[in-house]
C-alpha cells in the first residue's frame, strides 16, 4: 500500500523527473527526504507495479503514428484469456483487454489498440490479428479516432487533484500521462 | 529529429535506472555525454515528440477506479453532448471514433462507486445510454513505438 510520502514523491514525478545530473537527489532535496529513500521507494512501486516503466513517452503523432485504431473482436469467453495474451504479444499491439459486451447491438469482448504510420500499416496489422484468432474470430470492426474531444491527466484521489491543479499550469508538453 | 534521438527514443522508454546518476549510466550506453542525453532529451520534450519523461504510473493501482465507456451521440447534438461529458472531472479522455457508438471516454474516480454515480448523471443530463466498458482483464500493456 501506498504511504503518504510514496503520494509525495508520486506528486512530485508525475510530470516527469528532473533533468537534473542527479535526479532522484533532486526530489529528495523537494520533499525532505535523501535520495536513497526516494529511490528506494521508486523501485517498491516498480516491483508492485504502481509504475508500469521508467523513461520516455513519446507522442504517437509526431513519431509517425497517424493510424490509431481501436479493433474490438468478438471471440469465445472460454478463449478469451488465451487469445488476449497472443494478441497482446503482438508488436504493434499497444493495449489489449477484455470487456463486457452489450448485446445485441455491441457483440465485441477483446479490445485491441493497434498503431500504423498508414493505414495500409494497420490493414495488415488487423489481418494479422484475424489470422491469429484464426476460427475464434466471430466478427469484429476497427473504430479509429477521429477528433480528441478531451485529453487530461486522472484525478485519482482526493490528494491528486493538487497535483491536477499544477499541471494546468505546466507547458502542454510536460502534462504528465497515466494509463 | 536525428538518428541519436531516435536511438534514445528506442531505447529509453523503459528500465531508466534508479540510481545516483542515472541520465550519466544511459547516456554511457548510448555513446553520448550525460549532458548531451539531457539537452536532447529537453529539446524532444520541448518540441513535443516527447509528452515526458519519467515514470509511468498505473492509475488503477493507486487506488482509483477506471472505466471506459461510450455513447451514441446524434450527429445534430453532437457538441452539446460533447461539451456535457466534457464538463465532469472524472471525464479524462474524450474521443470520437469512427462507429455508431461515435463518443468514447475514460472515466476516472476516487471510487468504484463514483464510476457508476458519473454514468448515471451523463445519462441524466445527455439522456442517452452510457455503455460502460470496464476491464475485465488486461492482457498487455505495451506503449513503446519505434521512431
Amino acid at each position: 500500500m501506498l504511504d503518504e510520502t510514496d503520494r509525495k514523491i508520486i506528486q512530485a514525478t508525475q510530470a516527469g523527473l528532473p533533468l537534473t545530473s542527479r535526479p532522484y537527489q533532486t526530489i529528495a532535496e523537494q520533499l525532505g527526504l535523501t535520495a536513497d529513500d526516494v529511490m528506494m521507494r521508486l523501485t517498491a512501486m516498480q516491483n508492485s507495479g504502481i509504475i508500469r516503466r521508467i523513461g520516455a513517452v513519446p507522442n504517437h503523432y509526431k513519431l509517425g503514428y497517424r493510424f490509431n485504431g481501436m479493433t474490438v473482436w468478438n471471440v469465445p469467453d472460454a478463449a478469451i484469456d488465451e487469445l488476449g495474451q497472443k494478441v497482446g504479444q503482438l508488436e504493434f499491439v499497444s493495449h489489449c483487454y477484455h470487456r463486457p459486451r452489450h448485446l445485441p447491438e455491441w457483440p465485441y469482448n477483446m479490445f485491441a489498440m493497434v498503431h500504423g504510420k498508414s493505414q495500409q500499416d494497420v490493414d495488415k496489422q488487423i489481418q494479422q490479428i484475424s489470422d491469429l484468432l484464426g476460427g475464434y474470430n466471430q466478427g469484429c470492426d476497427v473504430l479509429y479516432s477521429t477528433k480528441i474531444l478531451k485529453k487530461t491527466g486522472f484525478r485519482t484521489t482526493a490528494r491528486m487533484q493538487e497535483v491536477e491543479q499544477r499541471r494546468e499550469q505546466l507547458p502542454k508538453g510536460n502534462r504528465p500521462v497515466t494509463d | 529529429m536525428d538518428e541519436i534521438d531516435k536511438q534514445i527514443i528506442n531505447t529509453l522508454q523503459d528500465g531508466f535506472p534508479i540510481c545516483d546518476a542515472p541520465y550519466q549510466q544511459a547516456a554511457a550506453q548510448l555513446g553520448l555525454t550525460e549532458q548531451e542525453l539531457i539537452a536532447r532529451l529537453k529539446a524532444l520534450l520541448d518540441n513535443g515528440t516527447l509528452t515526458r519523461f519519467g515514470p509511468l504510473y498505473n492509475a488503477e493501482k493507486m487506488g482509483g477506479a477506471l472505466t471506459l465507456a461510450a455513447v451514441k451521440a446524434p450527429k445534430e447534438r453532437f457538441d452539446a453532448i460533447a461539451e456535457i461529458i466534457n464538463s465532469f472531472p472524472e471525464v479524462a479522455h474524450n474521443y470520437a471514433r469512427s462507429h455508431e457508438l461515435n463518443m468514447w471516454f475514460v472515466i476516472a474516480t476516487e471510487t468504484p462507486e463514483q464510476i457508476q454515480q458519473t454514468i448515471n448523471a451523463i445519462e441524466r443530463q445527455t439522456g442517452l445510454t452510457v455503455y460502460n466498458m470496464p476491464k475485465n482483464k488486461e492482457y498487455f500493456v505495451n506503449l513503446k513505438l519505434e521512431a
